[in-house]
């Protein structure tokens, strides 16, 4: 519906600029301090160009463009100095009203949460006639048919009965086409996205991302959009600006930074995640250390303490040079990358085969048969509301797990995935089916036989923030389990388990007395980690465990959950939506959606040859980040939305999005079965 | 007194240090805390700092205006308002300090337990708190008065107590309940049942400490409203009973008949109730803020 053609990238280097920002620097006077949360910021953006600006949390990427914006929290932010000229006109120089007929007419915005970015209360088509009726001064009539138009372009079907709805009866996805049709209502010159498809699953944000790009191209609209997913970048931008710690680390074209990377954080970043376009058996390389704090930032080049060629000369402040045409990075050494004088070191490959490749015939230390989670859901509320439904969020899955072994399971929002994961944890109670671990059925026990299998199996969760008491300091709260279960002899003891656990997960020991809130999220990640390791458990339940974690820091993690796995013979089962995190970690895959599983295999065979439609679509919608790789391919973007758990389409759950369904698909249930030794698909057509 | 504070204080530098800390961050609070160490000073020493008798009539000083002998004048009976302000600290602070623990702390556990168990429990338990909440607060303390009668332990009404505290319990149970209801779905919890932990630790350890914040806002405020409605139920002679000194019978039977004439009479007892439900109040929201531990630097 969306992909069009693809053309091959335009020439925007010519056309005129459109945006430039000058020097920008944003202050926030907070109760600590002084932030200095953007710090010299200049970039243009030319008419229909399409510039990313990719960075981790709080490097001032999102406070640049609410500042363009002039949207910050008042009183708190301020611009402290710099120009913003757009089209010509200074936007911090004009008044307050001259500002608000700029936004939403001149320059539309998207924001990253579909769900709450849209008023829950007023029908979409009031939301996108309004606008049109306040900065354009159409009527009625004109504004509804404008609306009409608007809907349809950006792909949403029978758009005059949709004008009535309201945002709750449309999908994430759909939100954002709505938001994207109120950004361009009044025909901006210039729309900012800020993590427009973070939000949304992997081929909803393809879909979305085609439709950007494809109304930034064909309405000459510049685009600039904010995110931390360099695939996307790759994918979609002429330019990027690179930003670390307020301030613009590298600013090039795509192919400058991610094929020509001139700056080590720009270098570390790409090394750090984990790629599907590259081959696996390689460690992860990790960004060391953490960001700076920006209430004190480290004198001269605010990456140094972190990077692995810093030389005397990094103390002082490195300026935004150019080292090619058009490619600038603030490092000292960039001439250095530039000539090849200086590279990075090679990747290093994994140190050893992990041991269950090796032994494939052990007898499974989980096995999991005919589970089911049917959650009654009442269609009515009140006093005499009856169950009338079930969401089926597992349908009948089987699958096993060797001792030493990492399954991933991956699927998109609402596949069950992460109910998979509650069931083995026994956080929920399966409605039918079996699960063994270490040969005995956990599923039917009651509390008492649990408490010895609890020690056995423990669970590392995806949000750091709010997966740890906030009123527990850290020692007590990896002390907790070793006192409840009487496995230290006394509070000295605990002490030094507890020490040994943080130093276990990189951490120091005399972070114990620190709490959660005083730690950054990938450490708070480390600090569950220690707190599952306490329980000195046999299989843990990996539930998105780096999702919420920067990029950077992701690799750390990760490579902290091999090292373990390694050095202590886990198992795991690994729950996340990233196809590239999951390749890298695990042995075998399997792939969920709707509540069923739709392939399992070994991980290179499922990577190399996916057998199943819903693989292979899931595959080409992950963006990759090598922008040469990226335009070789064609848009592939699966039509259509996930169906509701509520009314999972009859046969084949997959047949309604399936470039193969036939009628036999919307009939028949397919079986998961063996199609190639060890490879098992549910699909008949394959 | 000085020679053995000293030692003390050295033995415990960090509770000083904790004190003054809490005074420099939280100043507001730190002046509603001294407000409430002032009046619990008199309620405790009225004896020796009150300069009259509560209860003593001097006839030949009735209605009498401010002047040096009565600082805040005299009632009807020509009573020294100062003094009996002072008395009235006590049954004031007695009576609503000991009814909104009970209420609170009763409240809060029921509202974690309903929030924690939920489904059927939940649900028995919210249709008992909505029948409570059927009825307006005074006449709900009234109907419990009436049934009860009075039971007197050190000159405290223990039933006019439960009769401010059962009011309270369902407000404070719908509160700590719906806090308590987001934190359940938390992934700290789900962890704590994960490592097998009872019910009795999940909800003492890790669910009663976040739910501190409502708890000690309700608290202090309904100190205040039980103030209120002790003064309430006296004035419609069902609480404290004349002549016993406390703030809210000061402001009814003669001083409605007189107010235009000694304004004073009611203008000092009302301050009095003003000063100590905005004192508990600030004290309130600080403390809420500096045990919360991410605000603390």
């Amino acid at each position: 519906m969306v992909a069009v053609a693809v053309e091959p990238r335009r020439d925007v280097a010519n056309a005129p600029v459109i945006l430039s920002v000058e020097n920008l620097h944003v202050h926030f006077a907070t109760s600590r301090g002084l932030v200095r949360a953007v710090e010299g910021v200049s970039y243009q953006v030319r008419r229909g160009e399409v510039l990313a600006v990719v960075g981790e949390s709080g490097c001032g990427k999102s406070v640049s463009a609410l500042a363009i914006m002039r949207l910050l929290a008042r009183p708190a932010g301020r611009v402290a100095a710099g120009r913003v000229v757009f089209d010509g006109r200074d936007l911090l120089k004009l008044s307050d009203d001259e500002m608000r007929r700029v936004r939403g007419r001149e320059i539309g915005m998207i924001f990253q949460e579909p769900m709450t970015s849209l008023n829950p209360v007023l029908p979409i088509g009031l939301q996108i006639m309004e606008p049109l009726r306040i900065h354009l001064g159409m009527g009625e009539e004109q504004a509804r048919l404008r609306a009409v138009e608007l809907l349809r372009m950006v792909g949403i079907t029978d758009p005059e009965r949709r004008l009535n709805q309201y945002p709750h009866h449309f999908s994430g996805g759909m939100r954002q086409r709505v938001m994207i049709a109120i950004g361009l209502a009044c025909n901006p010159k210039l729309l900012i996205a800020d993590e427009p498809t973070t939000a949304l699953d992997v081929t909803i944000q393809a879909q979305i991302l085609e439709l950007m790009r494809d109304l930034s191209q064909r309405l000459d609209v510049a685009l600039i959009i904010i995110t931390h997913n360099l695939g996307v970048v790759a994918r979609y931008a002429d330019r990027v600006n690179v930003m670390y710690a307020a301030r613009v680390a590298e600013q090039g074209t795509s192919d400058d930074i991610f094929l020509r990377p001139r700056h080590p954080y720009a270098m570390g970043l790409m090394r750090s995640v984990p790629r599907l376009d590259r081959p696996r058996g390689v460690r992860l390389e990790t960004i060391e250390g953490l960001p700076p704090n920006l209430l004190d930032p480290p004198a001269g080049c605010r990456f140094a303490p972190r990077c692995q060629f810093r030389v005397d000369v990094c103390s002082s402040e490195p300026e935004l040079l150019e080292t090619e045409s058009g490619h600038r990075a603030a490092c000292h050494r960039a001439v250095e990358f530039a000539s090849g004088a200086l590279a990075p070191p090679a990747l290093q490959p994994l140190a050893a085969v992990r041991a269950a490749e090796a032994q494939a015939e052990v007898a499974p230390i989980l096995a999991v048969e005919g589970l089911k989670k049917y959650f009654p859901v009442a269609r009515s509320t009140g006093l005499f509301a009856r169950i009338s439904a079930e969401v089926r969020a597992v349908n009948d899955i089987s699958f096993a797990i060797r001792p030493g072994e990492t399954l991933g399971l991956v699927g998109e929002s609402g596949c069950g995935k992460t109910t998979v994961g509650r069931l083995i944890l026994r956080l929920e109670t399966p409605t039918a089916g079996e699960i063994r671990f270490g040969g005995k059925d956990i599923a039917g026990h009651d509390a008492q036989d649990l408490r010895a299998m609890r020690r056995r199996i423990q669970a590392i969760f995806q949000d750091p923030y709010s997966s740890l008491n906030p009123r527990m300091t850290v020692g007590q709260i990896i002390a907790e389990p070793l006192q409840v279960y009487r496995m230290v002899p006394n509070a000295r003891a605990a002490k030094d388990r507890v020490a040994e656990l943080l130093s276990q997960v990189g951490l120091f020991p005399y972070m114990a007395e620190r709490y959660p809130h005083e730690m950054s999220g990938g450490q708070r990640q480390r600090v569950g980690i220690a707190r599952a390791l306490a329980m000195e458990p046999s299989f843990i339940v990996c539930d998105e465990p780096v999702s919420a974690l920067d990029v950077s820091i992701q690799g750390q993690i990760i490579n902290l959950l091999e090292d373990l796995q390694r050095r202590l013979g886990l198992t795991y089962l690994f729950i996340a939506h990233d196809l590239a995190v999951v390749r890298h970690i695990s042995n075998r895959v399997a792939v969920m959606y709707l509540g069923r599983i739709m392939e399992l295999a070994d991980r290179d065979a499922i990577y190399a040859a996916p057998q199943h439609p819903y693989t292979r679509a899931l595959l080409d919608a992950a963006p990759v980040p090598d922008p040469e790789v990226e335009r070789a391919r064609a848009p592939r973007a699966l039509k259509g939305e996930i169906p509701s758990p509520l009314s999972p389409p009859s046969g084949c759950v997959f047949h309604t999005r399936c470039p193969l369904a036939g009628e036999e698909c919307r009939r028949e249930v397919p079986e998961l079965r063996e199609a190639q030794p060890g490879h098992f698909v549910s699909c008949i057509k394959v | 007194m000085a020679d053995v504070a000293i030692p003390a204080a050295a033995a415990r530098p960090r509770r000083r240090n904790a004190l003054l800390a809490f005074c420099i961050a939280q100043p507001l609070g730190a002046a509603g805390a001294i407000a409430i160490i002032v009046m619990g000073a008199a309620a405790i020493f009225a004896e020796r700092v009150a300069p009259y008798d509560p209860v003593a009539i001097d006839f030949g000083a009735m209605l009498a205006g401010p002047t040096v002998d009565h600082w805040f004048g005299t009632d009807a009976f020509g009573r020294d308002i100062l003094t009996r302000v002072i008395y009235g600290a006590r049954t004031a602070l007695a009576i609503g300090f000991l009814s909104s623990f009970l209420g609170c702390t009763v409240g809060a556990v029921v509202g974690v337990a309903s929030a924690y168990f939920g489904g059927r429990t939940d649900m028995v338990i919210q249709r008992i708190m909505d029948i409570l909440l059927s009825f307006p607060i005074i006449v709900l303390a009234l109907v419990v008065v009436a049934m009860l009668g009075r039971f007197l332990v050190l000159g405290v009404d223990l039933n006019l107590i439960l009769a401010i505290a059962i009011p309270m319990l369902p407000r404070v149970a719908r509160v700590v309940r719906s806090s308590a209801l987001s934190i359940r779905e938390l992934p700290y919890i789900d962890a704590a049942r994960v490592q097998g932990f009872g019910h009795a630790r999940i909800i003492f350890r890790h669910m009663v400490p976040n739910v501190a914040a409502p708890y000690l806002i309700m608290f202090t405020a309904s100190i205040a409203q039980a103030i209120l409605l002790e003064a309430s139920l006296s004035f419609l002679g069902l609480g404290v009973t004349e002549p016993t000194p406390a703030w809210g019978l000061m402001l009814s039977g003669n001083a409605s008949d007189f107010y235009r004439e000694a304004p004073w009479m009611i203008l000092f007892p009302g301050l009095a109730i003003s000063v100590a439900v905005f004192a508990f109040n600030l004290f309130g929201d600080s403390l809420r803020d500096w045990l919360d531990p991410k605000f603390k630097v």
